[in-house]
């Protein structure tokens, strides 16, 4: 059985298309954006229906510092992924324990505020609608983020075996985009919690 | 060949038993010597659901004639276009599409779809956005695992499971605007004679009407899954003469029956647990969990419609639920079966 | 021309022990052993689900029956629901996608293999999860088995308070994993689609099954995640306190209705459009035609697939909400009839001027077709709102998403294992055989199903575990029982033409049909790199281009 060829009109023309690793990461994070949706419309839809317990006006702090912290390390893992691409090992790896730092930070004020909510404020998943909406917005959040600093610490352990080059600049990437999408999440959850809520 | 010829017939055979569904469905949907009215969504006593069902004939007639022009379609070609053995293999034209042909079959949907939509739209406001007369009878029902709660704020009236309310003259109409509300789950109200359905959901008060132009029972049951026992939440609507559901609530607005021969039967349901759950109008029994007891035997039915409202079935009732309604909420009580005979014989005062 | 198949010398394959197949079995990542992983996985739950739907309507067979308890029953309907939608339909159309697809796109297997055998064993997974629950469910007060909510589990009916137990826990917790296995599938089918098709294979070049795969793929990115984020929020109720939807602390019951059906209706989109793929493949080859209107198939997908984002409160018309918002989802559901219709006006397009062969995968074609048509019109009855106000929640609803589901997605599933066994596995389906499934699975399927719509415009609700006598239902639900076991009969017809064609089908060659696309150019089975040569196309047919060079399709597309 023959097989199926027939000649290209033009032989010269190169055949590309999308990388794998990028399409399928846009895969995920558009289906992350809309549990994430869902998380959000959940939070807006109960703002001021909890019929006990504290409000946001009176509980919420809004994370500033910690925030920035998150915000720069899209910038930081950017830059990693581009130093990457120049072979640019030493730097990468500065670059990239940066950003992990930076997120390990961000995960840090997390926890200390959610430790002043409880212990301090009394707000906990089960006291009323915000404190459900809250810890499940946020938290799944933080899950994205631990979830990603999880990803990012394996590669700087590669990092450290001398494992990761420029041929690894493509999949570097892919994680980046994840980690910019965390990111913009942020922005977004950030918005909706510390500024339309209150 | 036999493949090509059996396919014709089956579509032949498919527009014969058309009309045999038909007719079973004709047969089979007399509701057999009941006097009370059916279920069915095609014979409408009252104005809402006079509405929908106009519209849904309008719609049929529609979507009826698409059918035809499709189905038609669809045999043609599978009788005109069947390979035949002298096309000794040669493929026929290769037709890659139309541009015409597809304008044409979009448009004309676009247009249905119009027509439809307008049609639709008109019913949807008169019925979810009519107002509430002055005369309007006002119920709030509250649906319960696995009963209806009914009252009458209006009149001082608290029944369960069986509504009554007043036919309603076109001329000057007296509907029944329903406020409903739900203790638990989610329920839904339906009558299908008298109205679309419309659901019981807690935290979400819903609200509908219904005027009805015929006396006579109506039926009807909860449409929305609940629970164990959802299939015999069951509803029954009886639409009085003016006259009659006067006299109705009058008797309904009084206190409980006091007999002195059922006093011993009484002291039994004030004793147990009955008085937690129910309430005798008159009495120190004012439990809301269960329906209200005060006026029992005015009742066709008990344990909303699951059994008829006889001696032994209210004997077995309170003795062993589960023997009639597996998985209702009212607990065997475990009476001796002189306090139970006692009981019953108190439950037969309350009319 | 080379051979696409390299050949083995005789003898160098020694028969294998059992374990060694059973573990090759177990741990391949060869997109087209998942397939068949898949669709074997899906057969075993359709029987089980046609079991539990059998035990409904034998309890249904007149009024006051008590052939099983109400509590049984209750279960049964929402096992049935559950798993035929979850642990069949969804598995069965991934196990076609995972096998036409890199084929008919002259790729070697799909973007991420290992994905892909992760994917399938979290979805059979939640199969196992969902069943467990028999044993499982009753918990530290012997309060649960499997789940009794309905398949859709409306708070807040699956709150902690109404299902005591782990009975709704299972029912979560199996969707939750093979939601996860569903979303890794549908990436890696936009991947592949996306990243490996064969060289000239522009994307207005591809087999309609691709496209119409890619859309789906896409809808499940965006359907299934809110089901996931919704059983996320269940589980934190059930288990951490949380109030989502606890309408005694201001919850909303109808915030999970929302979700639930921003999941619920395109997922049956989800569903369907993988069977239209297979109908858009099958119905030109048996008409000897190309496709009638290519790009616009394309479109109509592509339409349906945003707007059936719109739709979803048309399964909430009794809910209570505005006239406003009832107006708008009577439009929307209106307005996606149009692009469905357009697809089989194009499908009775193909077969006109055709020259039409009556194999047994164009006989569930066309009665597809047939019973599609009249699907998609109790779709627009029930779309007219106070239509539904009567229709919804009656065993009109049931008919109806039956019709679909069974009169339309099986029988286009019937059609494509008809169509495709041959190339899986190098053997015909017996066509005397299938001409008895085809026949009596049509009777029982009418009986079943044209009836059962009688019931509901009769007052008969859903989900009732006995009915009253003297409503007029008793005739209807027996005949309808009647039907539901011919088709039983039909099932077994089947299956047991699977299991013999196995052993002593015709062999089928590389291309029996005498189709056009790609897979038909390799072996049947193909070898497990599936093509020796990575093929270049100049046409949507490249094996009509082959077998008719004096007439190519290139030189008209």
């Amino acid at each position: 059985m023959s097989a199926a060829t027939t000649s290209l009109p033009n032989p010269a023309t190169a055949w590309e298309l999308p990388s794998r690793g990028k399409v399928a990461m846009a895969g995920l994070i558009i289906a992350e954006s809309a549990i994430f949706t869902i998380f959000v419309v959940a939070y807006l839809f109960y703002l001021g229906k909890s019929i006990t317990g504290p409000t946001p006006r009176e509980v919420l702090e809004a994370p500033i510092f910690y925030t920035i912290c998150l915000l720069s390390s899209s910038l930081t893992i950017h830059l990693a992924a581009k130093s990457l691409e120049r072979d640019y090992r030493r730097l990468f790896l500065c670059l990239w324990l940066l950003t992990i730092a930076l997120g390990g930070l961000f995960l840090y004020g997390t926890a200390q505020e959610w430790h002043r909510l409880i212990y301090e404020r009394g707000l906990t998943i089960s006291t009323n609608l915000f404190g459900t909406t809250y810890y499940s917005l946020v938290g799944l959040h933080g899950f994205h983020v631990t979830a990603g600093l999880i990803m990012l610490s394996l590669v700087a352990i590669f990092g450290f075996m001398g494992r990761v080059g420029v041929s690894q600049s493509d999949r570097v990437a892919v994680l980046a985009m994840y980690w910019h999408f965390v990111d913009a999440v942020w922005v977004v959850v950030f918005t909706v919690v510390y500024v339309l809520g209150r | 060949m036999l493949k090509r010829k059996s396919s014709t017939l089956r579509f032949f055979v498919q527009a014969i038993l058309l009309p045999f569904w038909s007719t079973i469905a004709v047969w089979a949907s007399k509701p057999k010597g009941s006097s009370a009215h059916g279920t069915n969504i095609f014979a409408p006593s009252s104005t809402p659901a006079k509405s929908i069902s106009d519209l849904s004939v309008f719609v049929l007639a529609i979507t009826g004639i698409i059918f035809a022009v499709v189905f038609t379609l669809l045999i043609y070609s599978v009788v005109k276009f069947r390979a035949r053995a002298t096309d000794s293999g040669r493929e026929p034209a290769q037709v890659y599409g139309s541009t015409q042909i597809e304008l044409a079959w979009t448009i004309i949907p676009i247009l249905i779809v119009v027509v439809l939509f307008l049609a639709t739209a008109r019913v949807i406001h008169a019925v979810e956005d009519a107002p509430e007369p002055v005369g309007a009878v006002q119920v709030i029902a509250i649906g319960h695992q696995y009963w209806w709660e009914f009252r009458y704020p209006k009149l001082g009236i608290v029944t369960a499971n069986e509504l009554h309310i007043p036919v309603s003259d076109p001329s000057h109409p007296t509907p029944t605007f329903l406020q409903l509300l739900s203790a638990d789950t989610d329920h839904s109200f339906w009558v299908p004679e008298l109205a679309g359905k419309t659901d019981l959901i807690p935290n979400h008060p819903n609200r509908m009407w219904m005027d009805p132009q015929t006396t006579g029972i109506f039926l009807g049951q909860c449409a929305q899954y609940c629970g164990v026992q959802h299939a015999k939440m069951l509803l029954r609507v009886s639409v009085d003469e003016p006259e009659d559901f006067a006299a109705w609530a009058r008797a309904q607005q009084k206190p409980a029956v006091e007999d002195a021969d059922a006093i011993a039967g009484r002291r039994v349901f004030e004793r147990n647990a009955c008085m937690n759950c129910h309430r005798v109008d008159g009495t120190s029994a004012d439990g809301h969990f269960g329906p209200d007891l005060t006026h029992l035997m005015s009742r066709a039915t008990i344990a909303a419609g699951a059994a008829e409202n006889t001696h032994d079935n209210l004997r077995l009732w309170i003795q062993d639920p589960s023997a009639i309604k597996p998985g209702s909420l009212m607990p065997a009580m475990k009476l001796s079966d002189a306090d139970l005979d006692a009981v019953v014989s108190y439950m037969e005062t309350l009319h | 021309m080379s051979s696409n198949v390299i050949t083995v010398p005789v003898g160098q394959t020694d028969a294998k022990p059992w374990v060694d197949e059973l573990h090759q079995w177990l741990t391949t990542v060869d997109h087209k052993r998942l397939g068949i992983l898949y669709i074997v996985s899906a057969l075993l739950f359709l029987v089980i689900g046609g079991f539990e739907a059998l035990i409904i309507r034998i309890q249904l067979m007149h009024s006051h029956n008590n052939f099983v308890s109400p509590e049984v029953f209750n279960r049964m309907f929402t096992m049935h629901g559950t798993t035929m939608i979850f642990f069949v339909a969804m598995p069965v159309l991934f196990g076609f996608a995972n096998y036409l697809v890199p084929l008919m796109i002259g790729a070697r297997d799909m973007a991420f293999p290992r994905l892909n055998a992760f994917s399938f064993w979290l979805s059979f997974l939640g199969g196992l999860l969902l069943y467990f629950s028999f044993f499982g469910g009753s918990g530290l007060y012997g309060a649960g088995s499997a789940p009794d909510v309905g398949w859709w589990s409306y708070a807040p009916l699956g709150a902690r308070a109404f299902s005591p137990g782990h009975s709704s826990d299972y029912w979560t917790l199996a969707l939750l994993v093979s939601g996860f296995g569903s979303i890794g599938t549908a990436i890696n089918i936009i991947a592949t689609i996306l990243c490996l098709r064969c060289p000239g294979m522009k994307l207005s070049r591809m087999p309609l099954l691709a496209w119409l795969n890619l859309v789906m793929a896409g809808m499940v990115l965006l359907a299934i995640t809110p089901l996931s984020a919704a059983q996320i929020m269940l589980l934190i109720d059930r288990y951490l306190g949380g109030h989502f939807f606890d309408t005694q602390a201001g919850g909303s019951a109808v915030l999970w209705m929302h979700f639930f059906w921003i999941f619920g209706h395109p997922e049956v989109y989800i569903l369907i459009i993988p069977c239209f793929a297979f109908m858009s493949e099958i119905i030109p080859v048996f008409s000897r035609k190309p496709i009638f209107g290519y790009p616009v198939m394309v479109a109509a997908t592509v339409c349906i697939a945003f707007v059936s984002m719109s739709v979803w409160a048309h399964h909430m018309f009794t809910i209570g909400m505005n006239s406003y918002a009832n107006s708008f989802f009577t439009i929307t559901t209106m307005v996606v009839g149009i692009p469905t219709g357009i697809k089989i006006f194009n499908w009775i397009g193909t077969m006109w001027g055709g020259r039409i062969q009556f194999k047994t995968a164009m006989l569930f074609s066309i009665a597809f077709l047939f019973q599609f048509l009249i699907a998609g019109l109790t779709g627009i009855m029930m779309a007219a709102s106070p239509f539904d106000w009567q229709l919804s929640l009656s065993y009109f609803v049931v008919a109806h998403f039956h019709y679909v589901i069974v009169g339309g997605i099986l029988f286009a599933l019937f059609a494509a294992f008809y169509y495709w066994y041959p190339k899986m596995t190098g053997r015909m389906l017996s066509e005397p055989l299938g001409q008895w499934h085809f026949w009596l699975f049509l009777i029982g399927f009418h009986l079943t199903f044209d009836l059962m719509h009688i019931p509901g415009i009769l007052g008969m609700p859903r989900r009732i575990y006995t009915y009253e006598p003297g409503r007029g239902w008793d005739t209807l639900n027996l005949l309808v029982t009647i039907g539901a076991f011919i088709q039983a009969i039909a099932i077994l017809v089947f299956v047991a033409n699977l299991i013999i064609s196995y052993f002593k089908g015709a062999e089928a060659g590389n291309d029996p049909w005498d189709a056009w696309t790609l897979e038909w150019s390799t072996s049947s089975p193909p070898p497990a790199y599936n093509f020796a040569t990575v093929p270049t196309v100049a046409s949507r047919r490249p094996l009509w281009d082959l077998k008719h060079p004096e007439d190519p399709d290139s030189r008209y597309e």
